[in-house]
Order: structure tokens, then sequence, then C-alpha cells
């Protein structure tokens, strides 16, 4: 029971949300009154109520690690799916 | 994974990249020359290993072994049996669907069902809620089983209201105290961990710098995409040849030092912990979640005067080796039972019923052998 599902939070009403998971899988009565979030936030869902927001900042840094580990890939290769990742944003 | 998620995550699965740290990976192993055995503790993370094959991308002398992080594997028979008295003596039983597969010393919840009892299979605790309130003129327990990732919306709802025809049969087990047990053992020969991501979102990478300060055990909390896991194996190696063990962290966009505090008061006001049980293994220093005397009300046990206490009274199938698989002493195939007599559609212990169990991931993936290791 540690799955959890990252997903967009689309609607606040009161202590619950409406949660959008992607593929059309839009699940309402989050519980959200665990965690600080707003509307647009990513937040890890478990069992029905969000454990915590996802950091996009970290996220981020997570890929730029990772461009550092993997300097001597290819060079387009790299742009190509960092483009993917980042250039295309996350929150789109 | 859908277009609508975000496009990060593809990233998070990038062959390109992984290929570059499997390479990295296979250097350090061989610069550190010795058998290095890497414990997860996480039914997810076994998921993303299995799935992923990553046992198989990762050198001969670096091991990954799956330790006890199937929630419904560890959950002691004697709860299961009072769940299953409890709805057969008429009341109406909430679960998750996997605990109500799982069998007691003599049957399952769905077993139970199958007799004529309502036992009602929910998603989270919310929803437990809203059903007793539906139905006020019924009896229900919410059979609240899980790791601290599900404890605390069950405090929170015990601290907002609880309809008085509700009461909570709680089995709660607490990650840092097994994954803590674990690290002080010197017995599994488990040389650095994969802590579990989620878990940690909750408690915060804090509880566990006790257990790392007397041990010097490497530990990385990792995330659940399957280049999260293989850089969580390359930083443990780094720690290992550069001979500077830490708490380090890989999930850095879920889990923080402090973790979720909002939960963390939740839960710190709604239970005590005590020690726990785990299912065909071993009673844990204070792995376990108990009701808060204040909470007695609310408490299934107080309610229909439940024995209390551990049992580790357990009737598994003869020679099913359940508890060896949960403490990753064995892999699943080296049970006689595994894919014979003990598959998906029939399961006779935990570690098979249960998505996050060992047996059912490597079953559901067909995996009928040991891993071999692959020579590149």
């Amino acid at each position: 029971m540690c799955v959890a599902y990252p997903g967009k939070i689309i609607e606040i009403n009161g202590e619950f949300a409406k949660v959008d998971f992607g593929a059309g899988t839009i699940r309402d009565n989050i519980l959200i009154s665990l965690v600080n979030a707003k509307v647009g936030d990513y937040v890890l869902v478990h069992a029905g109520y969000a454990i915590q927001v996802v950091d996009e900042e970290e996220a981020k840094k997570t890929i730029e690690m990772w461009e550092e580990m993997t300097k001597e890939l290819d060079e387009e290769q790299k742009k190509k799916d960092l483009y993917e990742a980042i250039g295309s944003g996350i929150n789109e | 994974m859908s277009d609508e998620l975000p496009k990060i995550l593809k990233y998070y699965r990038n062959p390109t990249l992984a290929k570059s740290i499997t390479e990295k990976i296979d250097e350090l192993a061989r610069k550190i020359e010795e058998n290095i055995a890497i414990m997860h503790v996480c039914g997810s993370h076994e998921w993303t290993i299995t799935h992923y094959g990553i046992r198989a991308l990762l050198p001969e002398n670096v091991q990954v072994r799956a330790g006890p992080g199937c929630p419904v594997c560890i959950t002691p028979a004697k709860d299961i049996d009072d769940a299953v008295k409890l709805a057969l003596d008429g009341v109406v039983v909430m679960t998750y669907g996997d605990m109500s597969r799982s069998k007691g010393t003599k049957m399952s919840l769905q077993d139970a069902k199958a007799l004529g009892a309502d036992v009602r299979i929910i998603y989270g605790v919310q929803d437990a809620v809203q059903m007793a309130r539906k139905e006020p003129n019924k009896e229900f327990v919410f059979f609240a089983v899980g790791m601290d990732t599900t404890a605390p919306a069950t405090a929170y709802e015990i601290l907002s209201s609880v309809p008085p025809n509700l009461s909570f049969l709680v089995s709660y087990r607490y990650t840092p105290s097994i994954q803590g047990s674990v690290m002080e053992s010197n017995v599994l020969g488990i040389d650095a961990f994969i802590s579990a991501g989620h878990s940690a979102t909750i408690t915060g990478m804090k509880p566990y710098y006790e257990y790392f300060l007397r041990t010097k055990k490497p530990v990385v909390f990792s995330g659940f995409e399957p280049l999260d896991i293989l850089l969580s194996v390359y930083m443990l190696l780094r720690q290992i040849y550069e001979n500077k063990p830490k708490l380090e962290n890989e999930y850095t966009r879920a889990v923080t030092w402090e973790g979720n505090v909002k939960a963390q008061n939740a839960m710190e006001k709604v239970f005590d912990l005590e020690d726990g049980y785990v299912r065909g293994v071993a009673v844990f220093p204070k792995a376990g979640f108990r009701l808060k005397d204040e909470f007695k009300h609310v408490d299934t046990r107080e309610r229909y005067g439940l024995k209390k206490g551990i049992s580790t009274e357990d009737e598994y199938v003869t020679g099913a080796r359940c508890g060896e698989v949960v403490m990753g002493l064995i892999d699943p195939p080296e049970c006689p039972l595994y894919m014979k007599v003990c598959k998906p559609e029939d399961p006779k212990g935990a570690p098979m019923v249960s998505q996050e169990g060992t047996c059912w991931i490597w079953a559901h993936h067909k995996i009928t052998n040991l891993v071999p290791k692959c020579k590149r």
C-alpha cells in the first residue's frame, strides 16, 4: 500500500479536490487536508487522499543531475530527451 | 503513461539515460569487487524492479532483495481472524480489495462473504465513513491495514468525526521501525537499503537517523520510476565505494527530511507505537500502531471485546515459505509451492495474494526460475 499516483488538482471544494490522473481518469473527493495544495499542483494520491505535493523544481533538479551524469551521451539525443521533458513544460 | 500526465515522467523512463546509469553502476561495482546485497522495503519498488527487469541490468556482484514492504503480507493472521469473526457475526466489515483475499488461520474475508457475511471493498477511509453514515442502523468496522502512508487519513477521520456505528480494527505498521530492525540485524547480511519513498513522504527521513547512526549502513530514499531505482542503486554503490555511508535522498520531488508534518501530527494525536508482529517473521519493536486510550470508543477491539495482544498463531499450508520471502531470504521460486499449488488465481499465502507481494509480482511477470544474472 505504498502505491501512490501523481495527479493534477483541477478543482477544490473545501477539504476535497477533483484530481486528474490522466488517460481520462478523474477522481472526485480526494482528501487534501493533510497537504498544502492549490489548483494546478501535482499531488501524490494514496488510498483516497493526497500524501504530498510533488515538488516541480526538485523534479527538474533530478533531471539536471542526470544530465550531469550523462555528459558523454550523444548531444542530439540528449537535447531531444530534455526538450521532451522540460521544453514542453511540466504544466501544459 | 498518458499524454496528459507530466511529460517529465517520460524522462524518468528514458532508455538512453538508463543505459548510461547502468554503465556507471557497472564501473562502480567493478571497483568495489565484493558482493553487495541491497534491500528495498516496498511492494511498489518490487513491482518497478521486476516489471522493468532491473535485476537483469545489474552487475553480477550487486543483488537487490525484496524486504518486508507488502502491507497485506505482514498483517497477522489473528487480525484477519478477528475481522472474519466480526463479519460472520453480522457486522459489516470494510477493507481494501487485496486484504479481503488474504486468509487468516481459517479463512479470508472473501470466504466469509461467500458464506453470507457483509464484506465491502473500499478505496479509502472516507468511503468507510460515508457508508456507515448512509446506513445508521448497521454496525460497521473498518479493517485498517497498511503502513504509515495509510494511517494519517484514518487518524484525520477519527479526529474529524466518526459516526457512532463505525469502529476501527487497527493493524497499521510503522515502516521506519521495520526497516530499522532489519538494518540492525546482522543475520540478513544486507549492506545497503532502498527506503520506501511514499512512506517517507509522510514520515520524512528523520526517523531513520537513529538507526543509521547505530549501524552506519547506506540508505537511499527512492522514487518509483525505473530510473529512480537505477539512480538509487548507483548512489548506494557510490556511498560504499567512497566509504561515506549516509541517508541520501533520490526522491527529492516528494521526500523531505521532516516529511508531511500535518499528517504526522494527526497520527501522533490518535496512535501510539507498540510492538508489532510481522506475519510469519517476528515481533518488531515499535512497529505497530495502537489507538490511544482517549479513542477507545472507536476501537473495534474494545467495542466487541476482542482478545488483545500479539498472537503469532498461523496456519499456512505445509511447506509454504512465505515468511522467508517477506524477509528477502529466498526468492519466490525457491518456495516449493510457488506456481505449483500456490498461484495468483488460488493463493495459499499472503505474498501471492497482494499485488504488492513478491510472489504475486513475480507470478504476474511469469518468472518461474531464479532471475539469472546477465553478463554484458
